[in-house]
């Protein structure tokens, strides 16, 4: 791939954290570009389509969270994402499948 | 390996294969798969996440239709997690690589999720694990569809590892493979630990959640004298286990030399060893170890392990089968003492505070019917030997009258019948409701004999629910208040000479056999298998020596202090003794 990998840093606000509804709403979310997802949390480095592995991140409020995208939509996938974890995965109903 | 810790409710040691069971009872397999069969087996599992995934969308439309949307919430989690590439991979991958079968490969990889899970500190994640068992269960459920297998229908020896166990479960278990059992809840005198009891096997109960962290079919240590299990043991603790394995077994061989020397103090006291019985093939146990008679038979398996209340006659065939092989020795034959722990959860929930509830003698005298079938078959069968009737759980003197009226009223109706019975069957109570000791001077004067239940009367006497983990450390027959209860009923038993046994698990821990016959006793009745032991003790001390230790013991007044000061008294009688 030619695309360069991309890369946002953002902070889990929502006070449960990435547990399991917020998490599928993720991997919903991310499951619609064709980009690479992955998430790093310190050290730790998951697939970001993939909702176990997001969710033994076990990412708490105040959590700093990398998102990683690669591939011909990236940006797309990094702004859509990091938007859905800023506003704390606010409802978005509509992108149900 | 892993090492874990609970409480010892079952001596032994046994190494041997997981039988690991659901939340649902039933076993989860562990398999190989030929190389050929792999392709299939692969659709096999597709097909399986095709089905979870069609149930779980219409719980989720459902829910979602009933409730609202944001409740249909957590199956839409829950679709997702089996959609998850990355858990299908996995699964996939143990199938063809390692040649597991797809229920082996579900259980495994879904466990390792949820052992993750249960490890986050953090509370809405932690319970995340559930999410997954549910997901593993679902999963299951189609892959085995009717092959499902439960515990009655094991068939190799198998090492049970459960979160709890029902009474119905272990009543219909096929107890010729079952090797050991390990639970995660439960305490001391749980049902558990009756029935692991009654098979002579060892069993811990209480660990903790740790069915993540085991498969069906892996090897696991059990050791029911120091309250541990083993899990993925590497091979020095297999050998040191081999070895502990080894030393029971010529232990139990130099024990067996005492079977035909009586329970003899060394300054000649003549001690009545009995054994406790839940199933009539335990009578054998009791035999082989030379016991002087059955002084707790438990009747509640008969109902537990039938579909419908067992009828006369198939009561009256269990009695009389006890009666025979034991030939002219007493055997007291309990009434259906059914409690809160042996019944079924969903009975269970009926009542708010069900120890404190309808059970036992209550609900005896609550069915009647039910209790005359069971008296007329007990009654029927005294004709075969030395049957005394007890009744448990009396606490008020007009409970025991009832019960004995019933009885009075059921022998003239044989009578009428011209059925032959034996007229003077001894009569006696449990002594396991603080009230029963508080009146003794009156409950004494009713019966011929009394047997205190040192289980229950710890439990009621020091409002502590032996189930509970949170509270089960206050659970101790050391507790000074328990002791002076008991010492009471000894006393005011003795001075009208009525006999008196104990029978809880108390009587058959070796520490407190030296106590027990300071206060006075001179019978027990213990599980079979602490027969030997606890002859070999009252060989080797004299009653005026267990006196001097009785009356120090009871000048102390916290538990532990008490514990550990019979304890050293034991050691000194019995050096050689490995405690």
């Amino acid at each position: 791939m030619s695309e360069p990998k991309l890369t946002r840093t953002v902070i889990v606000t929502n006070p449960q954290g990435l547990h399991a509804r917020p998490a599928d709403l993720f991997v919903r979310l991310a499951t619609r570009f064709a980009a690479k997802v992955e998430v790093v949390k310190d050290h730790e480095r998951v697939d970001g389509k993939s909702i176990l592995a997001i969710m033994t991140l076990a990412a708490t409020e105040g959590t700093r969270l990398s998102i990683e995208a690669d591939g011909p939509d990236a940006q797309q996938a990094l702004d859509a994402l990091s938007a859905l974890v800023e506003q704390d995965f606010a409802e978005n109903e509509n992108s149900h499948s | 390996m892993q090492k874990l810790q609970g409480i010892a409710v079952s001596p032994g040691v046994v190494i041997g294969e997981a039988f690991v069971m659901d939340t649902e009872g039933f076993r989860i397999p562990r398999r190989f798969v030929p190389l050929a069969a792999v392709e299939e087996e692969l659709q096999r599992l597709e097909r399986a996440f095709a089905a979870a995934a069609d149930e779980i969308g219409g719980h989720r439309d459902a829910v979602a239709r009933e409730l609202g949307r944001q409740y249909g919430a957590i199956f839409e989690a829950h679709l997702q997690m089996l959609r998850d590439p990355q858990l299908r991979e996995e699964i996939e991958q143990a199938v063809r690589e390692r040649n597991y079968s797809p229920e082996f490969a579900v259980s495994r990889t879904l466990r390792r999720y949820a052992k993750v899970f249960q490890s986050l500190e953090s509370g809405p994640m932690a319970e995340r694990a559930a999410d997954i068992f549910d997901i593993e269960k679902r999963l299951l459920r189609h892959l085995l569809g009717r092959r499902r297998e439960g515990i009655a229908h094991l068939t190799s020896p198998a090492l049970i590892l459960a979160h709890n166990l029902t009474p119905s479960e272990t009543a219909n278990l096929n107890r010729k493979f079952v090797r050991g059992f390990v639970t995660e809840i439960g305490g001391a005198g749980s049902h558990t630990a009756i029935v692991a009891e009654a098979l002579e096997i060892p069993a811990v109960v209480g660990v903790g959640p740790f069915l993540a962290e085991v498969s069906g079919g892996e090897r696991v240590i059990i050791d029911g004298d120091q309250g541990l299990v083993i899990l993925q043991p590497d091979q020095e603790t297999l050998d040191h286990y081999c070895r502990v394995v080894e030393r029971h077994r010529s232990d139990a061989l130099q024990l067996e030399g005492l079977r035909q020397l009586p329970a003899e103090t060394v300054d000649g006291a003549r001690i009545q060893l009995h054994g406790n019985i839940e199933f009539p093939h335990e009578v054998e146990h009791c035999l082989e170890r030379g016991a002087d008679g059955i002084g707790l038979y438990r009747t509640e398996f008969l109902y537990l392990g039938a579909a419908t209340e067992p009828d006369e006659e198939a009561q009256y065939q269990a009695y009389a089968g006890v009666l025979k092989a034991m030939g002219d020795k007493p055997v007291v034959i309990r009434t259906l003492d059914l409690g809160a722990d042996k019944l079924t959860a969903a009975q269970a929930d009926l009542e708010r505070n069900p120890f404190l509830g309808l059970r036992s003698i209550r609900l005896s005298l609550r069915n009647l019917p039910m209790f005359r079938t069971q008296l007329r078959a007990i009654v029927r069968a005294s004709v075969l030997g030395d049957v005394r009737i007890m009744f448990p759980l009396i606490s008020t003197v007009l409970e025991l009258r009832q019960a004995k009226m019933v009885l009075a009223d059921v022998m003239e109706d044989l009578e009428e019948h011209g059925l032959p019975f034996r007229r003077d069957i001894k009569i006696g109570m449990m002594v396991e409701v603080p009230s029963a000791v508080i009146l003794i001077d009156h409950f004494v004067e009713e019966v011929d004999f009394l047997s205190i239940g040192t289980n229950d009367l710890i439990q009621y006497t020091l409002a502590v629910d032996r189930n509970n983990n949170e509270v089960a450390g206050l659970y101790t027959a050391s507790d000074p208040a328990v002791l002076r209860l008991i010492d009471t009923a000894v006393k005011a038993a003795g001075r009208r000479q009525k006999p008196i046994n104990l029978c809880g698990q108390m009587s058959g821990s070796p520490t407190y056999t030296m106590l027990l016959l300071g206060m006075g006793f001179r019978q027990f009745s213990v599980a079979p298998s602490a027969i030997p032991e606890i002859k070999r003790i009252c060989r080797s001390l004299t009653i005026s020596q267990c006196e001097a230790v009785a009356s120090r013991a009871m000048t102390l007044e916290n538990a532990r202090d008490i514990k550990s000061y019979l304890k050293e008294e034991l050691k000194k009688v019995l050096p050689e003794r490995a405690s």
